[in-house]
């Protein structure tokens, strides 16, 4: 047990009630204008476009052919490789093309493109399971099979994560409902609305590492899901659940300072979660599982938030994945006044599109539309050497250190900076009053980093 | 293609796609509101020639910015209030009877050679105020060093044969803490001192608001204090250790000003929370030496000069620990 181990420890036997970690910053949350609004089920398009890269790894490989008929839960394209994700339809129709559609990264990306017959004919495979008398094995198997990757936005194939090495033992499952983007509430929504799949979700995790606690941990901002969670977790029978109260911080939300908050411990650079005995697994992923076992469903829909000023009115949808994101816009009410950006996921780590017709994938968490009062009209100044990046900074960098070294191109200095410990937060653009935007310099910092590793390789 | 109300181009940037509101205007702007209440007491203490001198400090502050940015063809940058700034700072480490052309010469002073000439704002090694402070200083002891008490009626050209005075801190160095005001005339400033430095009571007020917009931490002001109530408690007594008046050496002199409106100051103080108490420390420590032990009685300017210079050194050495390096430390050991 390290230092700071102990002293979470200590902290909770003396009573404190919330944790964090040091660094971080506090944007305002914009969250009031959907928090309390009910999760509504947007109708799926008529035409649902479902990109075979929907997760980091592998791009999956289609399992069905241009005029095929597929029932809604069937899956159509395979998992490319061990890191990746089988995609499944998320309608009943026809397959009418296997082409390049565009993605909200901005570039075409081979999708299928399936037309929405209407009926949402179930495959009729689909079945409950119980995952009580199924071995770990197995459990992980249909986790696979349905499709899970983790929906906060990383996308990481859910599988991979269960599965962790003999030689790691796991010791903390957290769930992650700190939802620290400004904006987004669709994790807070689930947590009021579906309770008992996120609590199913979280039971099946503790089966799979063989523990008997888990943790939820839940920003002390949302007093009513915690209220909630602690509601359910009193009931708990089979095992004990620990909902933990984090400080409302950005970015409180990062998989690393979420350990750190709820376990005291600290990811190494370059290491993962799973090396310090902890996984981490976001709400609406948590929920997915569940579903993949209450219902027998694999992920073929998620919780979108759609808010930002341009949108008249701001909400939280449930969507099938695959559905257009202008149609979840529409039923908003459209943009009130014109749109001059347009961001999927938050604010914060969000990406900006370049349009707006493209599909909801699996880990779109919100689409938020900002129009020109939005935009920062911040104008670049000298650096004031004020050190709110400094302190901002969750994983201890010297943003305006490395912004300078890179300006002087001093390749010597930005080795030493450890800029690939970067999680890109952005907490040090934010606070910069001169606009200097440190994080650009880091990400640039990086890519020429990176380049000349492999220049020195060849 | 789309229908909906969206710009014929949507911007693409890179995240974060939000800012927070604070500009280096509104920083520096903070820093004039919360300089108005000791600027208020200065004026109330010594009259209307405060005014008149911090009119004249932040005139020549501004338009030497000015003329510089014009001469350089540069935009200006007199929109940031970083001039304002540097020229309310300068009045506020001013005595009230300070002749107004040798103002003048301390603002351009700032402004030109100490933050031009350097690279402007974000590139100066020392505080501009406090430089000047200290060249004046040096340059014209006597009026730099004529005090007046609090309420002294004084004619619109500097009157340097007024009736003059001590700062309690002359009187302490001179021995004749007989005069010494008491410390709740301290407190409110009603004793001789530099227009902005004498009421306590008034930057603290100031300081507070500070605080509060997040402008300032209090890590290098309470270090810097505590140190040299610490240090004058232990060495300043005249009937040996800990003998000491530490409420006589922080009410008095320009200490609270200082500590919370210069040594706070974002581009000459280290900007890592280790070397912001260190930064403290070491003005606490300099101030405290110069005020018991050096030629002069006030050791505030002269210890937060150094300390600027001393900076990059502090910020070098105490770059914060990598996320998550303890462990790997440990792992290595246990390799060993």
């Amino acid at each position: 047990m390290n230092m700071s181990e102990r002293i979470n420890g200590l902290k909770r036997k003396l009573g404190f009630r919330t944790f964090t970690f040091a660094g971080g910053i506090h944007p305002d949350d914009s969250k009031e204008t959907t928090c309390s609004k009910s999760i509504i089920d947007l109708p799926p398009s008529e035409e649902m476009v479902f990109p075979l890269s929907q997760h980091i790894g592998a791009p999956a490989v289609p399992c069905v052919a241009v005029g095929d008929r597929v029932f809604m839960g069937q899956k159509i394209a395979e998992a490319g490789g061990y890191v990746s994700a089988h995609i499944h339809s998320s309608v009943s129709g026809e397959v009418v093309a296997i082409e390049p559609r565009m993605h909200h990264t901005g570039v075409k990306m081979n999708s299928i493109v399936i037309k929405n017959d209407g009926a949402d004919e179930l495959l009729p495979e689909i079945q409950p399971k119980d995952w009580r008398k199924m071995s770990v094995k197995e459990i992980v198997d249909v986790v696979r099979e349905a499709g899970v990757v983790g929906m906060g936005g990383a996308t990481f194939p859910t599988h991979v994560k269960l599965s962790p090495p003999p030689d790691k033992k796991i010791e903390y499952v957290i769930v992650n409902g700190a939802e620290c983007e400004p904006y987004l509430t669709s994790d807070h929504r689930a947590m009021l609305e579906t309770p008992e799949e996120v609590i199913e979700g979280l039971k099946i995790l503790v089966k799979v590492f063989g523990l008997q606690e888990g943790y939820i941990a839940i920003e002390t901002n949302k007093p009513d899901a915690i209220a909630v969670m602690e509601e359910y977790a009193a009931k708990e029978t089979e095992i004990k659940i620990n909902v933990v109260r984090v400080k409302t911080k950005y970015p409180q939300g990062s998989e690393k300072h979420l350990i750190k908050a709820v376990c005291g411990r600290e990811v190494p650079p370059g290491k993962l979660p799973m090396d310090v005995g902890a996984v981490v697994d976001n709400i609406d992923t948590c929920a997915a599982i569940a579903r993949a076992f209450m219902y027998g469903f694999p992920v073929i829909m998620r919780i979108v938030t759609v808010s930002g000023d341009c949108v008249a009115e701001p909400s939280n949808f449930r969507i099938r994945v695959g559905t257009n994101v202008e149609d979840a816009i529409k039923k908003c009410g459209g943009f009130q006044k014109p749109a001059a950006k347009v961001i999927m996921g938050g604010p914060m780590m969000g990406i900006s599109v370049p349009d707006t017709d493209i599909p909801i994938v699996k880990g779109s968490s919100g689409i938020l539309g900002f129009s020109e009062a939005m935009l920062h009209g911040k104008v670049k100044q000298n650096c004031l050497r004020c050190g709110k990046c400094v302190e901002g900074c969750p994983m201890n960098l010297l943003p305006n250190v490395i912004k300078e070294a890179l300006a002087a191109d001093d390749t010597e200095k930005l080795e030493k900076l450890n800029v690939t410990d970067c999680i890109q937060c952005g907490s040090c653009a934010y606070v910069c009053p001169a606009e200097q935007n440190p994080l650009q310099s880091v990400r640039t910092a990086r890519a020429k980093l990176m380049k000349q590793k492999q220049e020195v390789k060849k | 293609m789309s229908n909906l109300n969206v710009n014929e181009k949507l911007i693409v940037t890179e995240s974060p796609h939000v800012r927070g509101r604070s500009t280096t205007s509104s920083v520096m702007f903070d820093v004039v509101v919360a300089l108005i209440p000791a600027l208020l007491a200065g004026t109330i203490f010594f009259g209307y020639r405060a005014l008149v001198v911090t009119a004249v400090c932040v005139l020549f502050s501004v338009l030497s910015e000015w003329c510089w940015c014009r001469i350089l063809k540069k935009p200006s940058t007199i929109g940031d209030f970083s001039a304002v700034v540097t020229g309310l700072l300068l009045a506020m480490n001013l005595p009230v009877t300070m002749p107004l052309w040798m103002a003048a010469i301390g603002s351009v002073f700032a402004i030109i050679i100490v933050k031009q000439f350097f690279g402007g704002i974000g590139h100066n090694f020392m505080n501009p105020a406090l430089a000047a402070r200290a060249f004046l200083l040096t340059s014209w002891a006597a009026a730099m060093t004529t005090w007046t008490e609090p309420f002294t009626k004084l004619s619109f050209w500097s009157n340097v044969d007024a009736v003059t005075t001590a700062t309690p801190l002359s009187l302490v160095k001179e021995g004749a803490t007989g005069n010494m005001p008491s410390y709740i005339n301290m407190f409110i400033g009603n004793m001789a001192g530099c227009i902005g430095e004498v009421s306590a009571l008034a930057i603290l007020i100031g300081a507070m608001y500070l605080v509060y917009r997040h402008i300032i931490s209090l890590r290098i002001p309470l270090t810097y204090i505590a140190t040299v109530a610490v240090f004058t408690f232990i060495f300043g007594g005249r009937n040996g250790f800990f003998t000491g008046d530490p409420l006589l050496h922080v009410l008095s002199g320009g200490l609270m000003l200082g500590a919370f409106f210069m040594a706070t100051d974002y581009v000459t103080t280290p900007y890592t929370k280790k070397g912001q108490i260190i930064f403290g420390f070491g003005c606490g420590l300099i101030t405290a030496v110069i005020r018991l032990y050096g030629g002069y009685p006030e050791g505030v300017s002269y210890s937060i000069l150094l300390m600027n210079v001393a900076t990059p050194l502090i910020d070098r050495f105490t770059a914060p620990k990598r996320f998550g390096a303890v462990k790997e430390k440990k792992e290595k050991e246990a390799n060993c």
